[in-house]
Order: structure tokens, then C-alpha cells, then sequence
């Protein structure tokens, strides 16, 4: 019998806010000291009161836009609680009643996934175990950092529908700079469930808790199939729903201990927070807010005389087209821009092992303006690329440091050649004797000695002039 | 220890009540959770009276996290007086050694305090003062009141306390409330609820009777009515008021301060062992009903069915108020009260709610004054007062 899957997701992603959800800390950002980023209010002390961050709820609502949601503009937040060391008021700010956003959709092209809902939520922090002395530390830095959590449906039927969905969400999430999506910072729990082809009824799930790793979570969907079936085909063991976690080093899931599920969290809607109404005049300010999605970037791209495959890879990355707005806004030829970014930029990026694009966009352009402009060569164009990459040294200083000006002295390329040719009696005299090959040879020589600098053209016609004396 | 469980200065007039913060002054809320904890900021409303010029005398002693009848369930030797279970701010106030105190209001301790020590205590409006800085429990219905023994008084540190704070997401948006002690008694009209009334011990009813006259005697007209929802009232704020405060408590887990067990193998022990070890009968009793009414399966006909009950007590009660500028009822059902059995705290807390709930469901204000209770509609603090100081001045 042929089998069917089918998933559903709940991610997890940070709000790119500047502060946390209730208080006034430090929101996402790069790492610090533990406990740096911490208040009376995050780390649970009493007498603080939650004071909702307005940009938190905004982010949420472009994220409803982007996945096509209906908003709802009375929602409401609610106390889930469960004890535990790194949540530090016993209890997390979440939506349980009235979520943000609920019912749209993600287009995959051939399918499309349902989206039941987005929630804000208020993420908890982190234990730290140390084995030598047998002690746990808990860092608050990450508690009440904003994150929304985006629950489809469950219509997904294959490992690789689930992974181009969440790198859909992760574009789109970038793009409307909703969030950074950084590595780790989008969780996924995956329900999954095995059904005979055709069939209308669910089979027994089973979720897969807090996956972050794109090929983890292809990885344990797979391992999940392979166990269903077997299960259902050679009754290797009793499927019950349950609540399982993935060992990246066994590469299996293992069921998580029945105590940390079994939980009754006791929701109900926080008397500390007032409901949010979002009027009509807030929710268009919104709306109007919102930045043009991958989609419109890419045909915006086309317009401009990129090739399609090139516009769709520009416009998948917020950095990539960023850095390509930009540049083409300081006045580069789109096509140009577009060819140094994807061949050179991410020749560099390959090189150096970089995940995303860092280059000041106002150097990039001054390097492609000063290849353009003959100022220097197409190969000294990426030497300073290079250059930028690995010291973000300035472009025209490194030009002039290394001499990499391809309009050098007239008088100084026909010294050189004259050189060359007083050192190559042997290629001299082989070109007299027709030998065309040797003109590559005293060309190259003159190149080297010139270090890559000056016009190739202007070179050749020189030293055929004093080849032909 | 009894009155004060930390004096600050001697030479000042204003007490704080131990479930309010006074930046690096112990704060226990009566609790031996709370023994060493010293908070890092200190009350919106201490912070406005300081700036106003008043000194803090100290931090009064409380009933664990304000939970009780009138103090008797602190940890740090509650107040009596003659064998009589006593709050201790409003002693103080009675006794003179204080102009006034502010307290926490979440279940009527502070308005039976003022009663069983002859003084007065309001509970404003909800949302008037901020609740920034308190040891919050029952975060829907606790406001911040004022204990003194004149409604001049009352009216002057109110003044000061109550107005916007961008701190508190409930606090509401006016910026400042201006109080008055001079509306016209003589035009007004007063009604009492008759299912309150009868719940109340001879000598209580006695003491409404006397109070009715007073304002009669002022020239305002005093009524019978009757309320059909003064239990559901009672059972609903009991409900909300245990599932708030068992969720607010919850974050005293002996982590991150506060009472820790000496003892413990692995975290859930050290969760269970400090909180058994340090939370009194009354505060467990508390946490166990506000768990279960918030538990799967109890949450719809529990939790979720008070706050519809809140909205029809809220409702049944403008009615009246849109006939009548205030409602007189009990504050206690009794004059005084013997220290009891721990044990028995949760029944009796609960059985004498039934007077203080309906101000802390609904969230109008109320004043306890010389035994009785008065109640008026929202933000009409100033008939409250105006009433009181009348009748002072009858006595006078």
C-alpha cells in the first residue's frame, strides 16, 4: 500500500524589534554576557507590570499581510503556565483566545499550505549546565524577547513541500523586515501523521519539538515516515500521539519523557494587558508600511532587464537585493550590478565561507563605476573586491596603494615595451620570423611587468608598433 | 515587629503597607518567601507622595500578600489589640502615630481593617492609581488605597497618588484627579442592599442604622433596595481573585529570590520544598482553588463563567447607581474579630467577601469609613468623601 504524509507547522520566529514585548531591555540582537540584557520585569520580579511594545504588534500584523491573513483587530493576550527555572514569572505572555492574525495561506505554486494562525508571544530563557560542577545557570537575556508563532494547517504531504515553505517564510519574513531569520532563530514544532493514499482520516501523530536545521527537520520527517509505516505495516511498535525530539548524532527521534507534556497550562487572559484594538486607520497605516514582497521584487527585477533566473536569485535574499538597490540607485547599470553581485559578491561570499552579503553597498558601486569607467582593469576590479571583502579596505586608496590604475603613463607602457623587447631577443626574432605566438609571449611579459595595469589594447598596439620598426 | 516590619524614619507620616515597594526596603508582603527580598525601585505611589514632601514612617505590617481578613495571617507576628485581630496601618493611623497609610485593596483586608480600628480606607477607582511596584495578586480588581482617619485626609494623599502612570498598562489615561469633600450631601440619594444588610451581625446593622441617620440628618434620602447577585458577586471575585494570585505568586519559586530550601535533589523538589516551607495555610488554600478553577476542563464553567458574572454584577450595579449616588452596606459582618484557626482562613475570608467583593469585581470605588461602607459609581470618588466628611462633621 502506498502511503501519504501529512504535516503540519508551528514556527517560532524573532521579531525584529528594538526592545523586548513587555519592557523596555535590549530585543533581538547579537550576542552579549549573560543577564546583560535584563530589567526588573523580565527576570520576574514583582511590582513590574507588562507595557505592551507597539512595534511588536505592528510586525505581526505586516506577517498576517504577507501570509494573507485575516487581522483581528480585537485580540487579546493570555498567561500559559508551567514552572520552569529559565521562564522566570511561571507563567509566558501568549495568545491563546484572541490571536493577531488567523486563516490565510502561503502559495507553494502547485499546493497551497493553510495558515491557521499568527500569535505574539513572549519567548522564555535559557539554561546553561555546567558538568564539572554540577550546576545550572539560567540567562534571562532571551526572556520577553518578541517572537510570533505561525501555525498552518496540517496540508503539507512531503518533506520537501515543509522545507520550501519555511524557506518561503523565511524570504518573506526578511523582506517586509518583519524578522531577521537568523540561524537559529526560526524553531519549528512538526506534527506529522501517516495515512494510506487516498484516505480522508487522520493517522496517529506525533510531534517533533523545537527543530531549527533545515536538513534536521527533512531528516526527522523522513525517519517519522519510515517508523509510521513500519509501525502500521510490521507492527514494530504501538503508535500513540506523543511529543518526540530529534538526535542529530543517532539521527533518530526519541520520545520526550511523558512529564514534560503531560502539562496543563492553565490559560487565561492576562489582567495586566488590555485588550489591543487595532482601528482601521491604524491597520491601512500598516499596510501601507509594508515593504514589496520577493514576488514583486523579482518582476520589478525583470523589468529592469534582468534574466529571470538571476532577478529570482536577487530578490530571495533581503541582502542581495538590498545591496543591489542600492548600488543601482547610486547609478550603476542594473544588469552590471546584478553580474558583480551574483558572480563576484557571492564568489567572495563562497570563498570566505559567508552567509550573507556584508559590503557597503557605496563601495561596491565605486569599484563597478571605476571598472565601467576603464579607470581600472576588470581584474583589478576584483582584487579590490577582494580586498574589501577580507579588510573592507577603502577602493581608492587600495587603487593607489597598489598601483592598480589601468591609465598609466603612455610613456611609461612604451618604456616597458621597449624593455621587453631589449630582454627578448630569442621571442623578438621568432616573431620576425612569422612566429604569431610569440606576440603572446612578449604581451605576457609586458602585462607582468606592468602588474595587470594598463589598457590591454593600448599595449598590443604598442608593441606591434616597435615589433614593426 | 508587629506594627512596623521596618521603620525608615521615625520622624515620618505616612506608612506603606508591606505589599508596596520602597526602593532597597524590604518588601515581604507578610510572607516568609519574601523575608530578605529587597526590591531595586520603589511604588509609583511612593514615589508621587515622596515628590509631594511626605516622609515615610515604615513598612506596615500585613496578612500574607493581602490575602486575609486584616493582617492576622502575617508571618511576622500579626497585630492584636484586647484579643482582637487587628490591621496594623490602620492601627497606627488610629492610634495617631501616623497621618496615613496606603495599602493594597485586593479582597477587603484594608477596608475591614479600617472598620475594626474606627478609621477610614478607600479604594478608588480601578485604574486610578497605578499599581506599578506592588506585590500584585489579584491583578483585575487590586487598586491602591488610602488609610486615614478623615476624609480631608483621605482626600489629600488620593490627590497625590492617583493620576496616569505609562508603567501600569491598566492604569487609566486621565493625568491627574481633583478631589472634593464639598458636593451637596443635602441633594443626594443613598440606598442600601438589603441582602447585605441581613447578612450583617446585630451590632453591624446597628452601626449602618446610626450611619443612615447621619446622612439622613444631612439631608439625603437613604432607601432600601435589593441586589439578587451579592453571592454571585462573592463566589465570582473569589474565583477571578484565587486565579490571579495563584498565577501572580507563582513566580516565587525560589529561584531567583526568596525563601530557598536548604535541601533539595533536583528542581521540582526545590520548587515544592520552598514554597511548602514558606507560604503560609492561607496563601497554599489560595493557590490550590485558583489552579483548579483555571484547570482544563473547569476553566469554562469556573474561571470563564465569574467573568461573565463580573459583567452582570457590573451591570445590575450601574443600574442602581444610575437611580442612587451611593450604596451603603456592611464592610464586615461583624465588629470584631478573635484570631482563629489557621486552618479555617480560606472559609472565613470568603464568607466575610461577601461585603467587600462587588467594589473589587466591578472596580468602583469604595470607602470604608467609621464601620460601614459606601460605594458610588466610577470616578465619583468625591460623593464618597463628601458623605464622610458630613457625617464627621455631624459627630463633631
Amino acid at each position: 500500500m502506498k502511503y501519504e504524509l501529512v504535516i503540519g507547522l508551528e514556527t517560532h520566529v524573532e521579531l525584529s524589534t528594538d526592545s523586548k514585548l513587555f519592557c523596555s531591555c535590549g530585543g533581538h540582537s547579537s550576542p552579549k554576557e549573560p543577564n546583560d540584557c535584563v530589567c526588573p520585569a523580565c527576570s520576574g520580579m514583582p511590582g513590574m507590570l507588562p507595557v505592551t511594545n507597539k512595534h511588536a504588534i505592528e510586525l505581526a500584523v505586516k506577517a498576517g499581510f504577507m501570509l494573507n491573513c485575516k487581522i483581528n483587530q480585537y485580540t487579546t493576550f493570555d498567561k500559559k503556565s508551567y514552572y520552569y527555572p529559565d521562564l522566570p514569572c511561571a507563567y509566558q505572555i501568549t495568545q491563546w483566545f484572541n490571536p493577531i492574525c488567523v486563516d490565510g495561506c502561503v502559495d507553494l505554486g502547485e499546493r497551497k499550505i493553510g495558515i491557521k494562525q499568527i500569535h505574539v508571544e513572549e519567548d522564555a530563557g535559557k539554561l546553561v549546565h555546567d558538568e564539572a560542577t554540577n550546576t545550572s545557570f539560567v540567562d534571562f537575556n532571551r526572556t520577553s524577547v518578541p517572537l510570533i508563532e505561525i501555525v498552518s494547517r496540517p496540508d503539507f504531504r512531503s518533506a520537501d513541500e515543509v522545507i520550501t515553505y519555511l524557506k518561503k517564510l523565511k524570504s518573506s519574513l526578511q523582506f517586509a523586515g518583519i524578522s531577521e531569520c537568523e540561524e537559529g532563530a526560526m524553531r519549528c514544532d512538526v506534527n506529522i501523521s501517516v495515512r494510506p493514499e487516498g484516505s480522508n482520516e487522520l493517522g496517529v501523530r506525533s510531534e517533533i519539538k523545537n527543530m531549527s536545521s533545515l536538513s534536521e527537520i527533512k531528516d526527522a520527517i523522513e525517519f517519522e515516515k519510515v517508523r509510521h509505516v513500519d509501525a502500521i505495516e510490521r507492527h514494530t511498535e504501538m503508535l500513540v500521539q506523543e511529543t518526540r525530539r530529534w538526535d542529530d548524532v543517532k539521527r533518530r527521534t526519541f520520545p520526550m519523557r511523558n512529564k514534560e507534556t503531560a502539562a496543563d497550562y492553565r490559560y487565561f487572559p492576562d489582567p495586566n494587558l488590555m485588550p489591543i484594538v487595532i482601528d482601521d486607520e491604524w491597520l491601512e497605516e500598516i499596510r501601507a508600511s509594508m515593504p514589496a514582497t520577493a514576488e514583486e521584487k523579482a518582476g520589478h527585477y525583470e523589468e529592469m532587464g534582468i534574466a529571470a533566473k538571476e532577478a529570482g536569485v536577487l530578490a530571495s535574499d533581503r541582502k542581495l537585493s538590498d545591496t543591489f538597490d542600492k548600488v543601482v540607485a547610486m547609478g550603476c547599470n542594473a544588469k552590471t550590478a546584478a553580474s558583480w553581485i551574483l558572480t563576484e559578491c557571492m564568489g567572495q561570499m563562497k570563498r570566505l565561507e559567508l552567509t550573507s552579503l556584508e559590503i557597503e553597498p557605496a563601495k561596491l558601486a565605486r569599484i563597478i563605476e571605476l571598472v565601467e569607467g576603464g579607470e581600472i582593469t576588470r581584474a583589478a576590479g576584483k582584487k579590490v573586491l577582494s580586498a574589501v571583502f577580507e579588510n573592507d579596505v577603502d577602493v581608492d586608496a587600495y587603487c593607489e596603494e597598489n598601483s592598480l590604475s589601468a591609465k598609466i603613463d603612455n610613456s611609461f607602457i612604451l618604456e616597458t615595451v621597449c624593455k621587453v623587447i631589449a630582454e627578448n631577443g630569442k621571442a623578438v626574432e621568432d616573431y620576425k620570423n612569422g612566429k604569431v605566438k610569440a606576440m603572446q609571449s612578449l604581451f605576457g611579459c609586458v602585462m607582468k611587468e606592468l602588474r595587470g595595469n594598463g589598457s590591454p589594447d593600448v599595449i598590443r598596439e604598442m608593441l606591434e608598433a616597435e615589433l614593426n620598426k | 515587629m508587629g506594627y512596623f516590619i521596618n521603620t525608615i524614619n521615625k520622624s515620618g507620616t505616612v506608612a506603606v503597607d508591606d505589599t508596596i515597594l520602597v526602593k532597597d526596603v524590604p518588601a515581604t508582603a507578610g510572607s516568609r518567601m519574601l523575608e530578605n527580598f529587597k526590591p531595586l525601585f520603589s511604588a509609583e505611589a511612593v514615589e508621587r507622595l515622596e515628590k509631594a514632601g511626605y516622609v515615610i514612617a515604615g513598612k506596615a505590617n500585613v496578612g500574607e500578600f493581602g490575602l486575609d481578613l486584616a493582617g492576622e495571617t502575617s508571618y511576622f507576628e500579626p497585630v492584636t489589640e484586647n484579643g482582637c485581630i487587628k490591621g496594623a496601618a490602620a492601627e497606627l493611623v488610629a492610634k495617631g502615630e501616623i497621618k496615613a497609610a496606603i495599602g493594597v485593596d485586593l479582597n477587603g483586608a484594608p477596608r475591614r481593617a479600617a472598620a475594626l480600628s474606627g478609621v477610614d480606607f478607600i479604594k478608588p477607582t480601578y485604574g486610578t492609581v497605578s499599581r506599578y511596584g506592588i506585590i500584585s495578586c489579584a491583578a483585575s480588581g487590586e487598586q491602591v488605597g488610602v488609610y486615614a482617619s478623615s476624609a480631608a485626609d483621605i482626600k489629600d494623599i488620593l490627590g497625590v497618588i492617583a493620576g496616569h502612570d505609562s508603567k501600569d498598562g491598566t492604569s487609566l489615561p486621565q493625568e491627574k484627579y481633583e478631589y472634593s469633600l464639598d458636593e451637596d450631601v443635602s441633594s443626594m440619594k443613598v440606598c442600601i442592599i438589603a441582602e447585605l444588610y441581613e447578612k450583617a451581625d446585630g451590632d453591624t446593622k446597628a452601626k449602618i442604622d446610626a450611619y443612615a441617620e447621619k446622612i439622613k440628618s444631612l439631608g439625603a434620602t437613604v432607601e432600601t433596595v435589593s441586589l439578587d447577585c451579592v453571592e454571585q458577586a462573592q463566589t465570582a471575585w473569589q474565583i477571578l481573585m484565587a486565579a490571579e494570585t495563584c498565577n501572580n505568586v507563582s513566580r516565587f519559586d525560589g529561584v531567583k529570590y526568596g525563601y530557598r530550601t536548604p535541601e533539595y535533589k533536583n528542581i521540582d523538589e526545590l520548587y515544592v520544598k520552598s514554597r511548602t516551607e514558606a507560604f503560609g495555610f492561607l496563601t497554599k488554600a489560595t493557590v490550590i482553588y485558583g489552579s483548579d478553577v483555571l484547570s482544563k476542563g473547569r476553566y469554562e464553567n469556573c474561571y470563564d463563567k465569574a467573568l461573565r458574572i463580573r459583567r452582570v454584577v457590573c451591570d445590575k450595579v450601574k443600574a442602581i447607581l444610575a437611580s442612587y449616588d451611593a450604596i451603603l452596606t456592611p464592610v464586615c459582618g461583624k465588629t470584631e474579630y478573635k484570631p482563629y484557626d489557621a486552618l479555617g482562613a480560606f472559609e472565613k475570608v470568603y464568607e466575610e467577601s461577601v461585603f467587600t467583593a462587588i467594589p473589587s469585581i466591578t472596580g468602583l470605588p469604595a470607602l470604608s469609613a467609621k464601620g460601614v461602607q459606601l460605594i458610588a459609581d466610577s470616578f465619583k470618588e468625591s460623593v464618597l468623601l463628601s458623605i464622610a466628611h458630613g457625617v464627621e462633621r455631624t459627630e463633631a
